[in-house]
């Protein structure tokens, strides 16, 4: 998996994006920029009866993909997309910290762009594409980023690893030689409380961006 | 969190429809709301998913005017190079929300209508922390962070950090209803409630917020952020300025302070005092002294008016161009 691309916006796997809630409510999303942004008319041809459907508080059958593979499950809307990754799907890479939108532990990408999963309700997931720190390589066959947190010791309990190192993921896809200030914005959504900031600059300095970035 | 129903309506008119029942309430980016259901401080019935509405996110650019989606993304505004251009302040106000994550996720709508971080509001004890016998948990207890301009019985601050920079530029609020779409100054959007039912924010059941618009033409302004962290806390203080003119003189001067009072808090007294004079290190340290100058500070938050001062002096130089 080394190499993958985080930053590939619109990977989608093939399910039609007005159906991912089986549950009737079908959320149209709106293509890019509105037309006729602020006038209250865009949205009129996409009128949908469906969508004015509620659904829950029971389980809601959703699709979405998580590190490339297509996943259906039945989910209640008060559902955070962490703990629907690590109870549900048993992808526990995403941890629960703070689970206040804080600390940066559960950070995902979600069609590409970081997020944290705790502030995320799983349904509002529905039809888009998940990766975690499992989605962006193995034990056996490490994304630069992972290798070079192994390499430049940037760990310590480990706890706040999977987070920092699909942020730096991000960070390096958004700016592959990122400057002092850079780097620092880019990880300025992610907390160490071992305090091995250092080691993770050193991982971002050292310029692997283009292997986050190459495919 | 409790169990909710969840709605994702297609457009506008449908989103209204379903907010004008009760217990319904507006989901944009999830950042500060799901925090609250967590915690118990705010229930809903259903939540109503924005995310996919037609028409409430993007940015246009149109002559001088700025308009600026509410389902915009504080990234997608931070990356769109002609808003920025056009009102450099916008990456001031932005860049203090220092997470990628947050500014992903984050809309403007959202930043803008963000419950207050009062920790007696947070702790479920209401907007006013009153206790049983009327009296204010927030006069009484720990009001280090509280507002300078207490408003009644309203101590807690607003929190945006793009509140007091559209209330400067003077921008309006689009807002939709079931009457239809109403516009008002971005300043209306904001109220100090003196009772346990109402809320800090002047949106009628059914209305949701559906951008900003605001003339970015022959003006300069700046936001100025004072702050004990510099990532994952919100500012101690702010104040964003609106200088209309060019060169020293400023002929008119908005200055409006943020983390002051329960609303974004305009110094009119201190614009006026700057509109027609020439931005010197006097007038612009007298217009600092006057947007305090009824400041009343509680027992832990006298700290809080100097901030004001310095927050304002370094706007204004920002804005001017000059050091001051
Ligand atoms: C650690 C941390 C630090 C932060 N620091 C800052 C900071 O320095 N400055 C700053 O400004 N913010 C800061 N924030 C707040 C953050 O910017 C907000 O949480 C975010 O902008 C809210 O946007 P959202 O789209 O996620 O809103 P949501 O959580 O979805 O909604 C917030 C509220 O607004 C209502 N709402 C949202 N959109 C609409 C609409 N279009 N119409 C009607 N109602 C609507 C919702 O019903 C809800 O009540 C910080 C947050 C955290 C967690």
């Amino acid at each position: 998996m080394k190499g993958r691309r985080v930053t590939d916006d619109a990977k989608r796997s093939g399910f039609s994006r007005r159906s991912f809630l089986r549950g009737g409510a079908a959320g149209a999303l709106s293509g890019g920029l509105a037309t006729g942004l602020l006038t209250g008319e865009a949205g009129a041809a996409a009128a949908d009866a469906d969508a004015t459907e509620t659904v829950g508080p029971g389980p809601v059958e959703i699709e979405l993909e998580v590190n490339g593979v297509a996943s259906r499950l039945a989910v209640e809307p008060r559902v955070t997309l962490l703990d629907g990754l690590r109870d549900r799907l048993d992808v526990t890479g995403p941890k629960r910290v703070c689970d206040r939108g804080t600390c940066g532990a559960c950070t995902v990408l979600e069609d590409g762009r970081p997020i944290y999963a705790c502030s995320r309700l799983m349904i509002e997931s529905a039809g888009r594409s998940i990766t975690t720190v499992e989605g962006l390589g193995s034990p056996d066959a490490m994304h630069d980023v992972q290798q070079a947190f192994v390499d430049h010791d940037a760990q310590q309990c480990g706890y706040c690893t999977p987070g920092f190192v699909v942020a730096t993921a991000a960070l390096l896809a958004r700016h592959p030689a990122p400057s002092e200030p850079e780097i620092e914005a880019g990880l300025g959504g992610n907390f160490c409380r071992c305090g091995t900031y250092k080691g993770i600059r050193a991982v971002v300095a050292g310029g692997k961006g283009g292997g986050v970035t190459g495919g | 969190m409790r169990p909710f129903g969840y709605a994702a309506p297609a457009t506008v008119e449908q989103a209204v429809g379903l907010l004008a029942a009760e217990g319904s309430e507006a989901l944009a980016g999830g950042t500060d709301l799901l925090s609250l259901l967590k915690d118990d401080v705010e229930r809903v019935d259903r939540l109503v998913a924005l995310r996919g509405v037609a028409g409430l996110s993007g940015i246009e650019l149109d002559g001088g005017m700025l308009r600026i989606g509410a389902m915009t993304t504080l990234q997608e505004l931070r990356d769109h190079d002609g808003a920025i251009a056009a009102l450099p302040a916008l990456a001031m106000a932005i860049d203090g929300v220092a997470s990628p994550q947050l500014r992903e996720m984050g809309t403007v709508g959202g930043d803008l209508l963000q419950r207050p971080r009062c920790w007696y509001y947070r702790r479920g004890f209401g907007l006013l922390a009153l206790a049983a016998d009327g009296r204010s948990m927030v006069a009484e207890g720990d009001n280090r962070y509280h507002a300078i301009f207490p408003t009644g019985q309203a101590r807690f601050v607003n929190p945006s950090s793009l509140a007091p920079l559209l209330v400067a530029l003077g921008a309006e609020a689009v807002v939709h209803g079931p009457a239809g779409e109403r516009r008002l100054p971005v300043e209306a959007l904001y109220q100090a409630p003196q009772t346990a039912e109402e809320r800090e924010n002047t949106l009628a059941p059914g209305e949701l917020l559906a951008g900003v618009e605001a003339n970015v033409d022959g003006s300069r302004s700046a936001v100025y952020e004072v702050r004990q962290r510099r990532s994952l806390d919100w500012p101690l203080m702010a104040a964003a300025v609106t200088l209309t003119g060019s060169g020293p003189r400023a002929e008119k001067a908005r200055i409006v302070l943020g983390h002051a009072a329960p609303t974004p808090h305009v110094a009119a007294a201190a614009g006026d005092l700057l509109s027609g004079q020439e931005l010197t290190p006097e007038t612009v340290a007298a217009a600092a002294d006057a947007a305090v100058e009824d400041a009343r500070p509680m027992s832990g938050n006298r700290y809080k008016v100097q901030l004001a001062r310095t927050a304002v002096r370094r706007a204004l130089g920002q804005a001017a161009g000059m050091e001051i």
